[in-house]
């Protein structure tokens, strides 16, 4: 960005970054505060908006390259692929979905899990990507997931995990909702053998991943404004008719109520994580 | 108590209530009209039959969520001969949308824990139309704990429209308390069988439903979401519920024959509410095997058992990565 357009107000960088010229996903528009950013410049700061700090959404590979060491990181459960167990049909059938999804995406399931390290301490970790069918959670994800901590149990691993999920996914009917019940039995496994488990919630993280293993972390990190909570905010105003508080829901509500540990800012959260798993392992400062 | 019908039942409701016009005047009425009565009620019966034979998965939810239902704690009266009902969370309320306690099954101590549903007006807000709040979960969680610690086993009755979503619930943490429950129930050192009663509705059934055996009363339902709540999502109106109650696989039948539920309890002709003592009966026999099967294994055989069985969940292809 040249000096030039920093120093413009961002009413005029409006204006300049709707016009038809200029070529398509060199501007984006920051959600929260409306500021046009240089799209690299977005990306170079982890997608959290330079102007107001707001945390974009992060794909999942982008997460855990930013999180990750650089050296010595794979792949696990990329193998397990989605079937379609209910035939499922409403105006597209299931498989259309997955196939679009993957498509849009190049991902095959909305979870992503990797072994390698952070600052040198080994880890697995898992992110969820909500562009892959808004991140929700049917066989694959909980299947991944497992196989996962299992990987963290041979190895004696830490393992953490990153949501961004709207919840169950409905096109695989119960078998979704097994899922949260398969995903908090495995991380059970982890407490036996005191290995940590930390969980950073970012936006949003409802439903059937709440309600599941996302708040039983040993550590709870969210992100800065995340929306996290079991039943969405639509749903709740339409059951207790009447308008929900300001920020309910957000990050920053439930840390007042107790319900995460802490809220940290995205651009701090490789050094944070760091310093969190080697107090538990008892790894001595460096 | 008069039958309540529901609207794919009509032709029954116009039978029956002609038959209990013939009841009425047969007193005073000169000629003899009992075989008549006999006859409408053979009628009635054979109807009742023939639409229950095809229920639609839509017409099975209407059921599971008929007024008249049999709850928990009707269940409770008929199954078990004593119940201390214990209440609170000792931490904030008590949640009579959960109901628990100690119980005798056949002259042996178990912990009933499950959701309750009024019956009027003013119970129904009571109980919160068996929706439950954090509080019911954690009083759920706290009954769980005194069953391990007695070494009682626990069975569960599900039924419940879902979790509350209000705004308090949310303040007190909901996702934790259902994700804790999940966590503990995994763990639990004693026999725990579940049985869905009426409606099993997403997180919230779950919470009370992870156990050893699956049971589902024949009419009953168990999903991921409710059929309104997926056809406003997906189909942008709550009215293509039957639709989507269709696809999702909600019935006792569908989730049998996906492996999902261990057993299918059979319910009187008509629904579980025509004669709700003959249901309770018939699901007391099925828990009484159900406990029996589980009553050799060792607390440590019991959790890696239930352990592997949460772990098949889900179906998936497994493929090379290219």
């Amino acid at each position: 960005m040249s000096w030039l357009q920093k120093l413009l107000p961002p009413r005029i960088k409006r204006a300049e970054g709707t016009r038809k010229s200029v070529p398509e996903g060199l501007w984006r528009k920051c959600a929260a505060c409306e500021a046009v950013l240089y799209a690299t410049d977005l990306e170079g700061n982890q997608n959290v908006c330079p102007k107001c700090g707001h945390h974009h959404r992060l794909r999942a590979r982008v997460r855990l390259d930013l999180l990750l060491d650089a050296e010595g990181r794979f792949d696990i459960g990329g193998e397990v692929m989605p079937v379609d167990p209910l035939k499922f049909k409403d105006s597209r059938r299931y498989p259309e979905r997955l196939n679009q999804a993957a498509e849009d995406t190049g991902e095959t399931d909305a979870l992503v899990v990797m072994q390698g390290s952070i600052k040198t301490v080994p880890v697995v970790a898992a992110a969820f990507d909500f562009d892959f069918m808004g991140g929700s959670m049917g066989s694959v994800v909980g299947e991944r997931f497992v196989r996962g901590v299992r990987c963290a149990l041979e190895q004696s691993l830490p393992f953490l995990c990153i949501t961004a999920t709207g919840g169950a996914r409905m096109q695989e009917g119960l078998f979704s909702l097994m899922q949260m019940a398969k995903t908090t039995a495995a991380i059970t496994r982890l407490a036996e053998q005191k290995l940590p488990f930390i969980t950073v919630l970012t936006d949003p993280t409802m439903g059937g991943v709440s309600a599941s293993f996302a708040m039983l972390g040993d550590v709870v990190i969210a992100e800065p404004g995340a929306l996290v909570g079991f039943a969405g905010p639509r749903v709740i105003e339409q059951t207790v008719r009447e308008k929900l508080p300001d920020g309910f829901q957000r990050a920053e509500f439930l840390l007042e109520k107790g319900a995460v540990d802490m809220i940290v800012d995205r651009r701090e959260l490789r050094d944070k994580l760091a310093s969190l798993l080697t107090l538990l392992l008892r790894i001595p400062a460096a | 108590m008069k039958t309540t019908f529901l609207e794919f039942e009509q032709p029954i409701a116009e039978l029956e209530a002609r038959i209990e016009e013939l009841r009425f005047v047969q007193d005073d009425s000169a000629v003899d009209i009992s075989e008549e009565i006999e006859r409408l009620e053979k009628k009635s019966q054979s109807l009742t039959k023939d639409i229950y034979a095809k229920l639609t998965p839509w017409q099975i939810a209407q059921v599971a969520r008929h007024p008249q239902r049999p709850y928990t704690l009707d269940y409770v009266s008929h199954i078990f001969s004593e119940f201390e009902e214990l209440h609170g969370d000792r931490a904030y309320a008590d949640d009579q949308a959960i109901v628990g306690g100690m119980a005798r099954f056949n002259g042996q101590s178990v912990m009933v824990i499950g959701h309750q549903k009024g019956r009027d007006t003013k119970e129904k807000i009571l109980r919160n139309f068996g929706m439950p709040r954090p509080e019911g979960y954690r009083k759920a969680l706290r009954l769980m704990r005194l069953a391990e610690k007695y070494g009682l086993p626990v069975l569960t009755f599900i039924d419940t429209p879902g979790a509350y979503p209000g705004i308090g619930a949310e303040e007190r943490g909901q996702s934790e308390a259902i994700g804790r429950n999940l966590m503990v129930l995994t763990e639990l050192k004693v026999p725990v069988v579940c049985t869905v009663i009426g409606e099993g509705g997403s997180g919230g059934a779950l919470a009370i439903a992870v156990g050893d055996v699956l049971l589902m009363m024949q009419y009953s339902t168990y999903s991921v979401i409710s059929p309104e709540g997926c056809a406003s999502i997906l189909w942008k109106s709550a009215e293509k519920a039957p639709e989507a109650a269709e696809v999702m696989g909600i019935t006792a039948a569908r989730l049998k024959s996906l492996g999902l539920v261990d057993r299918i309890v059979s319910e009187p002709l008509g629904g579980a509410h025509r004669e709700p003592r003959v249901a309770a009966m018939s699901l007391k026999r099925v828990l009484q095997e159900s406990l029996r099967q589980l009553a050799d294994l060792t607390p440590s055989e019991l959790v890696e058992r239930r352990f592997e069985r949460l772990m098949a969940y889900g179906r998936y292809k497994e493929q090379a990565v290219g």
